[in-house]
């Protein structure tokens, strides 16, 4: 008797949803309305008076109007046509540490208790939220080993841009900021470190890895001067290799004068292991939308955290919030504080989410997700270099920390096929993978991180199929040429995204660039 | 009907290329080298690589229509591939020449080929150059013994899927890339001085040029700009700057406001040209001892900042500036595409290439540089 069921194959039969629905824009009906919200009191006026001149805009947004249950539809289907990290299996997003975010922390800050507070209310009336603040700061002060924790930035690389402003507001209070004007950094950190320095004005020297993949330390040595204002370092760095001389890499930069910032985004495989303190770094941050579980980037606001040592601690951003006995409260008088990053207290939900995370784990808990972090990325690494014409340079044979960066480039050689044609493939069976960051170091790369939520039997799962599209790209190479079969489009062609006089990242600019609308 | 200009692909197979490299005669460039190695037993492989590049193009575009060269100069290799030879050029004899590489490149661009792909070595890829073909891509299918030029690809297949991806879009980015030639005689007795002979413009491997988290349009020619805008910041008023040949120093010559000669050495002073393509003696006239720089780049695939295609500025005219002779300017890619391996400077003087050996800073763009190995080559 044949099954009611027949089982399922090893590879997941998978087609993702195809709505062919058009931009918000084009669904703009006149007169129709999603919601009438009441109007105003007469005596209480609309509050636009309140704003300066030059910020009131004198005519109405081109927004367009729809029905409430048509716009429901347009989100739905569009959520229906992404990998999104509910969906499938997000490893591949490597660098960003896609982990579950409870759905219980979700439904915490949908309370009216958190939604109803307004940033203006008085200190009195919002000690809860100041009190899971200052235990969310204490908490990551502890997992750093740092003096004090900031909580008010809004996004990864501006926490690297507060390092730098705290490092150049240090050396200035001390006389030294004219003559300290270097900031050094290595090829494999996060590019946003090399940015931030620019955009600072310091002169950005870059390492490249020695033999063994990593940072050339006799190159550092070179580099550092009296000049030195910074060493802006990633460990583990994208590759996945930690640098067992990072203590030695601050001594050297503490002995010319220079500060070392930790760019900690991604410390998923060190939570509880080893901290900032310990390798002596003046200042970290790390990303609570990477690490501390809550939604990432597009599924979710960022927000960043900055620990620093005693020495910065007067020139964190402000205000802070401090404990009196059992009252909390802002401060905003530290003279020598870089100022504001970002609107009043940070990304509250965020650090509501964070806090409930770490508290649902403890201390032990962060250690264990740490360490199953780094006992998946092992298991699917050894997984992934079974696949013939898959590689991990850089450190060969030896074990990663969270992540890997592989490359394909043995495969590519022998086929024709590259990383990105196999990524788009790979979507087919309802998986994805980011290549890397720029600069493209790695030829033919691909990032994958599985982060302590994956199952065995997921992880399996994903490098069968990476297996599958690598058989395929040697025996029927058209099919991993011509892919995506089984999604919501196919080809994108990238020239309009690469010529600045093509691309549109809005709809204004799309109107402006292909139907000359004077401002849309 | 020719094809529009810019849009179809072509193919010339130097047969010979590589003949002389089994026979270990350093290169199979001449009628008297290519029977030696005859005579040795040595076949050439460059139809059969082009064979492979030829067959990835077919199992995208199955039964295309190829421009090409009559006989073993393409048309053999297409046909074996199961593609379809339109042959717009016939070598007049059996043994083919450098002129029969050149004429036939001449024809493809003619009938209307956007890239030519070649297969053959350094040698083929200078007489492309010397075609002298307007906006004509080149990719290099690698079949030759001598492979210094940054024009090949890194594998026939490899060569065969980018040409594919050409036939698919009509066009693909394209970058100015060096053509170097040694002289095999040199080679033969011991010695590699290879010339920059040119640049050929370069389809870039998408997946080089599109690193979707970059913010910005991450073009070759962009990089170039930027790297030279960084070279051109480190000016100082009157001091003397030795530009040496280099597509990046076309920029820095450009950003200058001076016309600079792409393959020679210029002088300026405080953005004027003092000198134009200037010979070893002439430097060693002109250079003031402490006041003077000379601003090198990576010349070629290999990572030289001296003695390849820029010898001019010469060991006797390193030693005449002084201490920290040198401004290295290039792009972060130049260095990435090193794969590691250190840069080299090979002047001939073992004293100063051992002081020049450490780590040396690379001007990658305005406030940017990195500090990176250089080494004086082994001994070929």
């Amino acid at each position: 008797m044949s099954l009611p069921i027949a089982p399922k194959p090893t590879l997941r039969r998978f087609h993702e949803a195809r709505w062919d629905e058009p931009i918000i824009f084009e669904l703009d009906t006149p007169g129709e309305r999603g919601v009438l919200p009441s109007r105003p009191e007469p005596d209480l006026g609309t509050g636009a008076e309140a704003l300066p001149d030059e910020l009131r805009r004198t005519t109405s947004p081109a927004l367009p109007e729809i029905g409430q249950m048509r716009v429901l539809k347009h989100f739905l289907r569009l959520s229906q046509e992404t990998l999104g990290a509910d969906l499938n299996v997000d490893v591949g997003q490597g660098t960003c540490t896609m982990k579950y975010s409870p759905k219980v922390n979700d439904a915490l800050i949908r309370t009216g208790r958190l939604t109803d507070l307004h940033p203006l209310q008085d200190e009195a009336s919002v000690q809860g939220i100041l009190e899971i603040i200052w235990r969310t700061e204490r908490m990551l002060a502890e997992i750093a080993g740092m003096e004090r924790v900031s909580l008010q930035t809004s996004g990864g690389s501006a926490a690297i841009w507060t390092n730098i402003s705290m490092i150049r507001a240090y050396h200035e209070a001390a006389g030294e900021g004219d003559r300290r004007d270097e900031v050094i950094t290595t090829i494999f950190s996060h590019p946003s470190n090399a940015a931030t320095a620019k955009a600072a004005g310091y002169r950005v020297i870059t390492l490249y890895p020695d033999a063994d993949g990593y940072p050339d330390i006799e190159a550092f040595k070179k580099a550092l001067s009296p000049r030195t204002a910074a060493l802006m370092i990633t460990n583990p760095e994208d590759t996945g290799i930690c640098n067992r001389r990072i203590a030695e890499f601050v001594d050297l930069a503490h002995s010319v004068g220079a500060l070392a910032a930790y760019d900690q985004a991604n410390a998923n495989g060190i939570l509880g292991i080893t901290r900032a303190k310990d390798a002596g770094f003046d200042a970290c941050h790390f990303n609570l939308h990477k690490t501390f579980s809550t939604p990432h980037g597009g599924g979710g606001p960022g927000s960043g955290a900055n620990g620093v040592s005693e020495k910065l601690a007067p020139f964190l951003p402000g205000p802070v919030v401090e404990r009196d006995g059992d009252r909390f409260y802002l401060d905003g008088e530290r003279p020598l504080s870089i100022g504001k990053v970002a609107p009043f207290y940070g990304v509250v939900p965020n650090i509501v989410r964070a806090y409930a995370w770490m508290r649902s784990l403890g201390a032990e808990g962060l250690r264990e997700a740490a360490e199953l972090a780094v006992l998946n990325n092992n298991y699917l690494m050894k997984r992934i270099l079974e696949i013939p014409g898959a590689s991990a340079p850089y450190a060969t044979g030896r074990r990663r920390i969270e992540q890997v960066r592989y490359s394909w480039r043995a495969l590519y050689e022998e086929t024709g096929i590259t990383s990105e044609e196999i990524g788009v493939r790979a979507g087919d069976f309802g998986v994805h993978y980011w290549t890397s960051h720029h600069p493209f170091v790695v030829p033919q790369p691909f990032t994958l991180e599985p982060t302590e939520s994956y199952s065995k039997a997921e992880l399996d799962e994903y490098a069968d199929v990476m297996a599958h599209v690598a058989a395929e790209a040697r025996e029927t190479p058209d099919v991993v040429r011509t892919a995506p079969h089984n999604q919501t489009i196919h080809h994108i062609h990238h020239d309009d995204l690469d010529d600045p006089e093509r691309w549109a990242p809005s709809w204004r600019a799309y109107r402006r660039k292909y139907f000359a609308d004077g401002d849309g | 009907m020719d094809d529009p200009v810019g849009t179809a692909v072509g193919v010339i197979v130097n047969p010979v290329a590589g003949i002389g490299g089994p026979a270990g005669l350093k290169g199979s460039d001449g009628p008297a080298i290519q029977a030696a190695a005859r005579a040795r037993g040595s076949s050439a492989g460059a139809g059969r690589r082009a064979r492979v590049a030829l067959a990835r193009i077919e199992g995208a575009h199955h039964g295309a229509r190829i421009l090409t060269a009559g006989g073993t100069m393409g048309e053999d290799a297409v046909n074996a591939a199961g593609l379809i030879p339109h042959v717009v050029y016939r070598p007049a004899a059996a043994g083919t020449t450098a002129q029969d590489t050149i004429d036939a490149a001449r024809a493809l661009a003619r009938a209307g080929a956007g890239l030519i792909l070649f297969a053959g070595g350094d040698g083929t890829a200078r007489d492309i150059c010397d075609a002298d073909l307007e906006g004509v891509a080149v990719l290099g299918v690698p079949a030759g013994v001598k492979m210094y030029s940054e024009c090949f690809a890194v594998s026939p297949v490899a060569a065969g899927a980018v040409a594919a991806r050409w036939m698919t879009r009509g066009t693909l980015p394209v970058a100015a890339r060096e053509v170097l030639d040694v002289d095999e005689e040199q080679v033969r007795h011991g010695r590699v001085d290879p010339t920059l002979h040119g640049t050929v413009p370069v389809p870039v491997d998408p997946v080089r040029t599109q690193a979707r988290k970059s913010p910005t349009a991450a073009s070759e020619i962009g990089a170039a700009r930027i790297a030279a805008e960084g070279a051109v910041d480190r000016m100082r008023p009157g001091v003397l700057y030795l530009l040496g040949p280099g597509s990046t120093l076309a920029a820095v010559a450009d950003l200058l406001g001076v016309e600079g000669t792409p393959l020679g050495v210029d002088v300026v002073r405080d953005g004027e040209l003092r000198a134009s393509d200037v010979s070893e003696r002439d430097l060693l006239g002109s250079i003031e001892p402490g006041n003077t720089t000379a601003v090198v780049t990576i010349i070629g695939g290999q990572g030289f900042l001296l003695g390849r295609g820029n010898q001019q500025i010469s060991a006797r005219v390193l030693r005449r500036i002084g201490d920290d002779p040198l401004l290295v300017v290039a792009p972060e890619q130049k260095l990435i595409d090193l794969g590691g391996r250190p840069l080299l400077v090979d002047t001939g003087d073992d004293d100063l290439d051992r002081r020049l050996a450490g780590h040396i800073e690379v001007t990658t763009g305005p406030r940017s540089v990195s500090l990176y190995p250089v080494e004086a080559p082994e001994p070929f």
